[in-house]
């Protein structure tokens, strides 16, 4: 258990007047991400909402070295400059310990960035990845991203009269970076904040590459009230749509609430718990598209099975 | 010094293994490959403290060599053709956020149809990147440029992108005088950033988000820092001369002092140019060339004085640029003449995917620049050149 | 407004949370008020706050920095106690 109190007396590495939106997920869980390590921390960050947000010029609110470059290429950019810590460090020039972190969204991890994401797991720089995932491309206007859940509306691909909102399931991508056989990776929610900052520590303990995906509710994109964010981020993990585990040099473990559900210790919750709170599956919840909700119950479920099988049990 | 045999992707990877930089991020394409493999042979040998980053894409190049180069790292990379194409986003990265990469490119046309041949369309494409960009005749040329690159980059506070031909330097065999290791050492320095990343007492915000309040605020400081480097080059090339012997600026002249006629080109045509030229005056045809080394910045002052009795002018521009009045270099060099000079300037079009150029070719130009200057008239403004 | 010559090279910014000058308090709709007869000092509503404006010294409560707090209620639908409620914003 971490301790908030002791947590509180550490200096904040995100400074207030940042311009994300009011109850966005994603600087929840930069602050929660930043406060497991106590050495100094440099970002990389991939375009995005929290990019955009935090450093609109001449402002920044990152009180740690930061660099953004493009959108692609979150993990290139903290691998190059992980590359020039090692050397210099070689030379005798720094002798600090020094964490590197880089963030990006779901569009810039799942899709566009998932070639240097790929590429940098396996040469294997020593960072943490860690993706926001709020489903979708939120900084250009709630796009689908191979992210984006299915039955989720999206402005490309909006629940229309004929189509009910986006068709595909999404990808898993903790599962294509387990299978990186990387030394780390796990999947938090802000929601569960003990659960997030302990695999946030563990991952900044292990040297190597190191990935986090993190469920990232974004009330302007999943229309729902701002101050819904947190208690929808512990619903997609009590529903199973979200299951908080971790892979530790291949060895799966569930975690948290999760954990406690496998064991039958706690009640897993229907899916329609999870919709019903957000405006995206508005049109799931009508005579016509209602077929579309034991679809996603019986993916969840399946998937479900298998992770749980993965876990032991 | 030492004389080696080495062909240009060889001499860059000698001279970088010379300048012994903190980080390289390196990806194979023809015709660069050779240069990275060589140096990944100095790195396996422990010739180099370099880090080496065998990334898995020339985006992911460039992205490692600008969060390299932004932690305060001395940091290099080469490429070509498709490379530099993927890379294009990130170049405009590199030279705004105002980072010293040296990235050698070995020209190569663009697809399609895929071609792994020599023309200028891969830089020429990047001209306005914010890149400084030099050109090298051959693989001496190559050597030296990629030295002084270094020196250049850090100067100027922008990338440098040193340019020679894709195979006709990359692969040939040349003869290479090579500086001592030590005097490379001497003159390039130690490279200190004033605001490196790995700096964690000081953070520094890097790449932020800018609006239309200060975004024209940084492109003027960066249209600025390119036109400051128009010294920074000719200052390190007459220095890079003490230590070599050999002279360096922004363009070199050949029998252009009484010429009427003049051809001008950049890489390795300028030397099939030069053997034109001295063909043809034997033949009394009163004609010189000038070899353009530096294109960006480009030394507008340098060919307006250089061309300033010559009576018609043939610019040689290995690319093209559809739907333009002329190659890229044809456009500069007339808007760089306009009101300073009353001679005729005409484009060839040449040598696109690596389509021979012979001193027969650059004679027929030779002799349509004497029939314009006689005439006074002319047929083509803009045509290709050895096309069936 | 600065000029060219007046701002960093390449875009930097050199000072570090200089975002602290830029108040997002304004942004608020609804107002949390805090109750410190209710407050446990869980710090729940400090460690899930988007906006790092729960503020806290020696591991207790002391307020909501308003000058920051966009109003998003996150800590009012979370607090255990309910020791914190949205009031319009006069
Ligand atoms: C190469 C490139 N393509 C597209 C964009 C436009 N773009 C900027 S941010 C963004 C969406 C980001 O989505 P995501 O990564 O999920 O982050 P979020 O904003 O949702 O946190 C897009 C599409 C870009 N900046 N660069
Ligand atoms: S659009 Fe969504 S992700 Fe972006 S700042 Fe707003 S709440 Fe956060
Ligand atoms: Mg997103």
């Amino acid at each position: 258990m971490v301790s908030l109190k002791e947590l509180s007396k550490k200096e904040e590495k995100l400074a207030s007047g940042h311009r994300l939106c009011a109850g966005c997920a994603e600087p929840i869980i930069v602050r929660q991400i930043l406060s497991a390590t106590d050495e100094p921390v440099i970002a990389s960050n991939a375009t995005g909402c929290l990019e955009v947000a935090t450093t609109i010029y001449p402002y920044t609110s990152w009180k740690i070295p930061w660099i953004h470059s493009a959108f692609e290429n979150a993990a290139s950019t903290i691998a190059g400059v992980e590359a020039c810590y090692q050397v210099l460090k070689r030379k005798g020039k720094i002798n600090r310990e020094i964490k590197f972190v880089a963030f990006a969204g779901d569009g810039g991890t799942y899709d566009i960035g998932i070639q240097a994401l790929s590429g940098a797991a396996e040469r294997g720089h020593d960072f943490l990845y860690v993706c926001f995932n709020n489903e979708a491309y939120m900084n250009t206007g709630i796009q689908r991203s191979s992210a984006t859940p299915m039955g989720a509306s999206t402005t490309t691909s909006p629940a229309g009269s004929v189509i009910p909102g986006k068709k595909e399931f999404p990808k898993d991508l903790t599962e294509i970076m387990a299978a990186h056989k990387i030394p780390y990776v796990a999947q938090g929610s802000p929601g569960f904040y003990n659960d997030l900052i302990a695999k946030a520590g563990k991952a900044f303990s292990i040297k190597g590459p190191k990935f986090m995906n993190v469920i990232a509710p974004c009330p302007r994109g999943w229309r729902h009230p701002t101050d819904k964010t947190i208690e929808i981020s512990k619903k997609a993990v009590e529903t199973c749509f979200w299951p908080l585990y971790e892979v530790e040099n291949n060895e799966y473990r569930l975690t948290g609430i999760s954990k406690l559900i496998a064991e039958g210790k706690k009640e897993k919750l229907p899916i329609v718990e999870y919709l019903k709170m957000q405006g995206r599956f508005k049109h799931l919840f009508t005579e016509k598209y209602k077929h579309i909700i034991p679809e996603i119950q019986s993916r969840i479920d399946s998937d479900w099975g298998i992770l749980k099988k993965k876990c032991g049990y | 010094m030492k004389i080696l045999g080495m062909n240009g992707d060889n001499a860059v990877a000698y001279a970088m293994k010379q300048i012994n930089p903190d980080v390289v991020a390196g990806y194979p394409i023809t015709p660069q490959t050779i240069a990275i493999e060589k140096f990944s042979e100095y790195v396996a040998d422990g010739e180099v403290d370099t880090e080496f980053v065998a990334v898995e894409s020339e985006h992911s190049a460039m992205s490692a060599c600008i969060g390299a180069s932004a932690s305060g790292g001395r940091v290099m990379t080469s490429t070509a053709s498709a490379g530099l194409a993927f890379m294009w986003e990130m170049l405009y990265v590199a030279a705004s956020t105002r980072l010293p990469i040296v990235m050698n490119v070995m020209n190569r046309a663009l697809s399609a149809p895929i071609n792994i041949h020599c023309d200028h369309s891969d830089s020429m494409g990047a001209r306005d990147s914010g890149w400084i960009q030099i050109y090298g005749e051959n693989v001496q040329e190559g050597y030296d440029n990629i030295i002084q690159a270094v020196k250049i980059a850090e100067s100027a506070g922008l990338p440098v992108m040193p340019c020679f031909d894709g195979f006709i330097v990359s692969h040939a065999v040349e003869r290479v005088e090579a500086l001592d290791d030590e005097k490379v050492k001497n003159f390039i320095g130690i490279y200190k950033s004033e605001h490196p990343l790995l700096d964690v007492e000081n953070p520094v915000t890097y790449g932020p988000f800018d609006m239309y309040d200060y975004y024209m605020e940084h492109k003027k400081q960066e249209h600025e820092a390119m036109k400051a480097a128009l010294k920074i080059v000719k200052d390190v090339g007459k220095e890079y001369e003490k230590i070599s012997g050999r002279s360096y600026d922004t363009l070199s002249e050949h029998r252009l002092d009484d010429a009427e006629l003049a051809v001008i080109a950049l890489g390795s045509t300028a030397g099939t140019a030069r053997e034109a030229v001295d063909e043809m005056r034997k033949k009394g045809i009163n004609a010189g060339s000038l070899k353009l080394r530096l294109f960006r910045p480009f030394p507008y002052e340098d060919i307006r004085n250089a061309l300033k009795n010559v009576k018609a002018i043939a610019v040689m521009d290995r690319c093209d640029s559809f739907g333009a009045f002329g190659g890229p270099m044809f456009s500069e060099i007339r808007s760089a003449l306009y009101k300073t000079s009353d001679a005729e300037v005409v484009n060839y079009i040449y040598g696109l995917g690596g389509r021979d150029v012979t001193t027969n070719h650059i004679k027929k130009v030779i002799s349509d620049l004497n029939n314009i200057s006689t005439t006074g008239k002319v047929k083509e403004y803009v045509q290709y050149l050895g096309v069936r | 407004m600065k000029g060219w010559k007046e701002i960093p090279d390449g875009g930097l910014i050199l000072e570090p949370g200089n975002s602290v000058e830029y108040k997002t308090g304004s942004w608020r709709a609804k107002r949390p008020v805090w109750d410190k007869e209710k407050c446990i000092n869980c710090l729940i509503c400090w460690i899930q706050c988007p906006d790092n404006a729960i503020i806290v010294e020696n591991e207790k409560i002391r307020g909501i920095n308003y000058d920051y707090c966009k109003g998003c209620g996150i800590c009012a639908s979370i607090c255990p106690k309910e020791a914190i409620s949205m009031e319009e914003e006069k």
